[in-house]
Parts: C-alpha cells; structure tokens; sequence
C-alpha cells in the first residue's frame, strides 16, 4: 500500500513538471537565441492565467481551449516587447538588461495587483475532480490533460526549429549572430519572432496550469524563480534540458511534500538550484562553456 | 579622516550637505506624524540603498535577495529581545554577526564556484526564498504565525530598548543613515573601494594588477550584509511584528533596490535622492488620487516601475550624477 501512494505521487510530480518544463522552455528558448535573461517570464504567465480565467469565469471556455489564444496573445507581447525595448538593449551590459526586465516586471504584477486584487482565483473545470486508473496507479484527470499538453506544444516547437526554414535561421542566429548577419538574415526580426515564441511557450504553460494551479498576482515573481531553477537545472538554452528540468523539479516538489510538509517542498528546490550551480553550473545537458 | 571625507568636493556641495543635514534634524518639529512616517520611509529606503550599494555598485556584484539580510537582522533582534529581554543594541552585534556569517557563506559558495551576474543575482533571490519558507516552518520563530513585539508606550521613550515615538526613531534612522553614507565615503575613499571599483569595471582585469578579487568581493558582500542588518532592527523595533512572508518576500528586496538604481548605482547621493523622488511621488500620487476619493493599493509600485523604465531607458547612470552635474555638485577629478 505505501508503495502505491509514493507511486501515485511520484507521477502526479512528473505530470505537473511537464507543465512548469513547458514554462521553463520558453525561458530557454529565449536565452538560447536572444542572449537576454527574461526576468517577467513568470509575469507573463501571470497574464496568460489571468486571461485564461477572464475566459473561463465570463464564457464558460475550458482552460484547455485557452492554449492556443493565450500563446497567440503572449506572442504578440512578446514580440512586440523585444521589437520595441529590448532590440535596444541587446548590446548594453548584461545587468542594464537585468533591470529594464525587473522594472516590466513589477509593472505587470501590480497591474494585476489593481485589476484582480490580491486574493487567489482558480478555475472549477467539470472533470477537476475526475481521475483515471491504470492498474494501481490513479492518475488526476486535469494533471493528465495538462501534461499532455504540455507535451504536445513543446513537441511543436522542437518540430518548428527542426523542420522548418524560419526554425533554421533562428538556430542560425544563436549559433553565430555575425554570421547570420553576413548570409542577409534580419537578425533583429528573428529575435522578436524567438521572443515571441518563447512568449508563447509560457503563454500555453499558463493556460495549462489554470487547470490545477491558483493565480495571485504574486505568483508571477514566484514563478519566475521557478523557471530559472528548472532552466539553470536543465541547463541555461537547452531544450531538452528544460523539459527535464521541469520533470526533476516537479518530482523533487511532490517527493518533498509527500515526505515532510507540503509548505517544505520549495526548500528542496532551492537546495536543488544551489547544488546545480556548484557542482554542475552548465545544467544536467548544458555543454561546458570556457 | 576629515580630509579624506571633503576631499574633492565642491564648497557648494558641502553648504548642501550641511543645510540637508541641519533640515533633516528640525524636521520632526515641522511636520506632523503622517510626514513622519513618510521621512522615515524615505531613509530607510536611503539607508537599505547604500548598503545595498555597497555590493552591487562598489563591487558590481548584483544582489536580488537583500530582503534576506533584513529578515535575518530582524528576527534576530527581535527574538532576542522577545524571547529573552536582551536589548536591541546587543542584540544588534548578535545579528550583524549572523548577517556577516550568511553573507560570508552566499559569498563564498558563489565566488569560489565562479557563480557570476544574473546566476548570482538568482542565487541571493533562492537564498532569500529559502530562508522565507524556512523560517515559515520554523516553530522557534513562531512560522508564518508571525512574530510581535510588546507595542511601543508613546508617552515614553526607551533609547536603550527602543520603545517610544516615532521621532525617536526617526533620529536614531537618521543617525544611521548619516554614518553609512560617511562609512561608504570612507570606503569610496580606501584601497578596498579603490580594488572594489576596478573589480566591477573589469574583474579580470584588476586579478591581472593582482587584486585577490575573492577577497574584496567577499569583503563587500559581508559589509553590505552586516550594514543591512540594522534596517533589520529597525524594522522590527518600529513595526512590532514580523511576518517571513512579509520580510524575506522578492518584493521586499526589489523594493531595497530601487532607491539607488534610480538614483545612481554606485554614487553616494544616489540612494538618498532616489529615495526621495520615489516617495516623493509616490506621496504625490497618492495624494492626488485622495482628493479624488480614489484608492488604489498597487499604484504605487507601478509608477516606481514605470519610472525604474524610463531611467533604466534614458540615464543608465541614474538620475544623481545627471543632476549633480548640472548643479556643479560632482566630485572634481
């Protein structure tokens, strides 16, 4: 019996890890193209939960049918945030660009301050309660959906950096910015579109995570800690890594939890982020750089 | 130690100084007790800045998790004080060495691991954060139940305990402020701010001229924690309770930061005239909307954001070393 509940817990882990690996790959997209450290990434997932809500508590729409809306409508903030601010910063120092994310940052949370109050909101989908069995394992409906999700957006992405053109020249730019430039690449196009990719990653993740997750305005700073602890884990432009990342933290929470107290379990996460930048700063898949 | 103090500024920048100080001292005659409170916002926020200075525009290390130090100075003094009625100035020394203790290890699992710029900024905030829910799950400082103070007798005012009127500790802020300005001055002034400074415009560099850059970096991280813990103190003394998700939260320590980044990283008047302009409109504003009959708890912050934007945009260098130019104040060469 013990065994099952560890089983059960484990899983539910990984599922909900999927979630915050699909989060934490916009951030690595963006670091891995851009070069910028997004600061509000988890600010704008704030946004996609919030809009995810507004949908859910004004027409009735299943978070899951948000996916789509809300990366289209982080996209476009995203891409209009890099085409607008940060193509200027590009060349300042890496902390100038540190801070204008900081500054957009607590601009967001505190407009959400202002617009939805300080308490937390959740979603009450039909099948929030609903769970499948497969054998001795019990599985929570919405967990499940959300993983596979998640999964299927990230498989999207990697699809489109693999297979397409405009995928090939974004990789392009991350591996050699003057090159790309030299072959008639508009860099500073494709570094809005990778923004706006990104975005859209996080924008999917939030809607995703309405499904189990509550939403304050200070989940947004929250979360993005969260994104770069499974980042840094994974290791910083890896996408594989990300995933990984998201599913190590995401198991680690839930062990930690189950084992001391649920309000413990973020402890662990630091511990995990502390030990990976000692011990193995280029992340689990991160190649050593000089 | 004078003249390393003056040496270099311009005799209208001293009259300044000198007429800021002598109105800063009257002010608690002047004003009543809501202004108070905002002129103690205000030092505060100058104070937190300058040490906060000290790190990250001294030594150009980066700092996201100063709430931690404040926390720590907090509930050190506090719980020493609750638990077992030792006045705050004792323990006061308890909590610096606490503080310099945490800076010391932060520092040094950082430099001699070679975590640098935005993991190391990351690293203070997971170190900010683990302390939070740490001390929420701490039942010695009575968790996310919060910790309080036996309220202050306004008709009575205790130096040595720290209970009394808000004007007492408006003074004993002041008084602090006035010190870590002179002690950053003097820092400025010192090898250690000279090897400081070369260490944040090229670290390798100054290893190169053969600065022990692990030192200094550590030096500077422990000074800055130390002096922070002060503002810890006095946040405890002064508010009477304490929270962990209140003290140790990100906000707080992005509030600790805004102050010099609009000001000026790594100039003296920085801290002190970005605090100003922040609170300043921020009273504005709130004023403003008063009148109107309008509350809204949140827009405050977004104009500090909006206006950390627009000098992170326009003047990376804060607004300080633009205006003291203007005003004749800066420093000769």
């Amino acid at each position: 019996m013990p065994i099952d509940i560890y089983l059960n817990v484990a899983v539910g882990g990984i599922l909900a890890g999927l979630v915050y690996g699909l989060m934490a790959l916009g951030l690595s997209v963006i670091f891995g193209v851009v070069r910028v450290v997004n600061f509000d990434h988890g600010e704008m997932m704030a946004i996609a939960m919030y809009a995810s809500l507004l949908a859910f508590s004004l027409f009735k729409i299943d978070p899951l049918l948000m996916i789509l809306p809300c990366a289209v409508l982080l996209f476009g903030l995203g891409y209009c945030l890099q085409g607008v601010l940060i193509n200027r910063f590009i060349t300042r120092p890496e902390h100038s660009q540190f801070l204008l994310m900081v500054a957009i940052a607590i601009i967001i949370t505190n407009i959400q301050l202002i617009a939805f109050g300080p308490d937390a909101r959740s979603v009450q989908t039909p099948y929030a309660y609903d769970s499948y069995q497969f054998g001795r394992l019990i599985v929570d409906a919405d967990k499940l959906y959300g993983a596979i999700a998640a999964l299927v957006v990230a498989a999207m992405l990697f699809a489109f950096f693999r297979f397409t053109r405009l995928g090939t020249a974004i990789r392009a730019c991350a591996d050699n910015y003057t090159g790309a430039q030299v072959v008639g690449l508009d860099v500073k196009r494709l570094y809005a579109l990778t923004f706006g990719l990104g975005c859209a990653c996080v924008g999917a993740a939030g809607a995703i995570l309405m499904l189990s997750a509550d939403v304050t305005p200070q989940f947004g700073p929250v979360a993005t800690l969260q994104a770069f602890i499974i980042v840094i884990t994974g290791g910083m432009g890896s996408m594989v890594g990300a995933l990984l990342g998201g599913v190590l933290i995401g198991l680690t929470a839930a062990m930690a939890g189950l084992l001391f107290t649920p309000s413990i379990k973020a402890m662990f996460v630091y511990g995990i982020l502390v030990l990976v930048l000692l011990f193995r700063p280029q992340g689990i898949i991160g190649k050593k750089t000089s | 130690m004078m003249g390393r103090l003056t040496d270099g500024l311009p005799r209208r920048a001293l009259v300044l100084l000198a007429l800021l100080l002598a109105l800063a001292v009257v002010a608690p005659f002047c004003v009543g007790d809501y202004w108070l409170t905002v002129l103690i916002l205000i030092l505060y926020f100058a104070y937190t800045g300058q040490a906060w200075n000290i790190m990250m525009g001294f030594a150009g290390q980066l700092s996201l998790g100063h709430a931690l130090f404040v926390g720590l100075g907090a509930y050190t003094t506090a719980t020493l004080f609750a638990y077992y009625g030792i006045p705050p100035w004792i323990g006061l020394i308890a909590a610096v060495a606490v503080t310099v203790a945490c800076g010391a290890i932060i520092g040094f699992l950082a430099f001699r691991f070679r975590v640098a710029g935005v993991y190391f900024a990351i690293l203070t905030i997971a170190f900010a954060e683990f302390a939070r829910t740490g001390f929420d799950n701490w039942s010695f400082a009575n968790g996310a139940a919060g910790l309080f103070l036996p309220v202050a007798q306004y008709t009575h005012n205790d130096l040595w305990q720290l209970r009394g009127h808000p004007a007492m500790f408006y003074y004993v802020l002041l008084a602090a402020t006035v010190l870590v300005f002179v002690a950053s001055r003097l820092i400025l002034k010192s090898r250690l701010g000279f090897y400081c400074l070369a260490i944040r415009e090229d670290e390798q560099a100054a290893r190169a001229s053969g600065v022990n850059t692990f030192r200094y970096k550590m030096y500077a991280v422990m000074i800055s924690a130390g002096m922070t813990s002060f503002a810890g103190m006095f946040y405890a003394f002064f508010y009477n309770n304490l929270f962990p998700e209140q003290v140790f939260n990100i906000s707080r320590s992005i509030e600790i930061i805004l102050a010099p980044l609009v000001g000026g990283v790594g100039t003296l008047g920085g801290p002190i005239f970005g605090a100003f302009v922040l609170e300043g409109l921020a009273e504005g504003l709130h004023n403003l909307l008063d009148t109107f009959g309008i509350d809204i708890p949140g827009i405050k912050q977004v104009v500090f954001g909006a206006v950390l934007l627009l000098v992170v945009i326009a003047l990376p260098e804060g607004l300080w070393p633009w205006i003291a130019r203007r005003l004749g104040l800066a420093e000769r060469r």
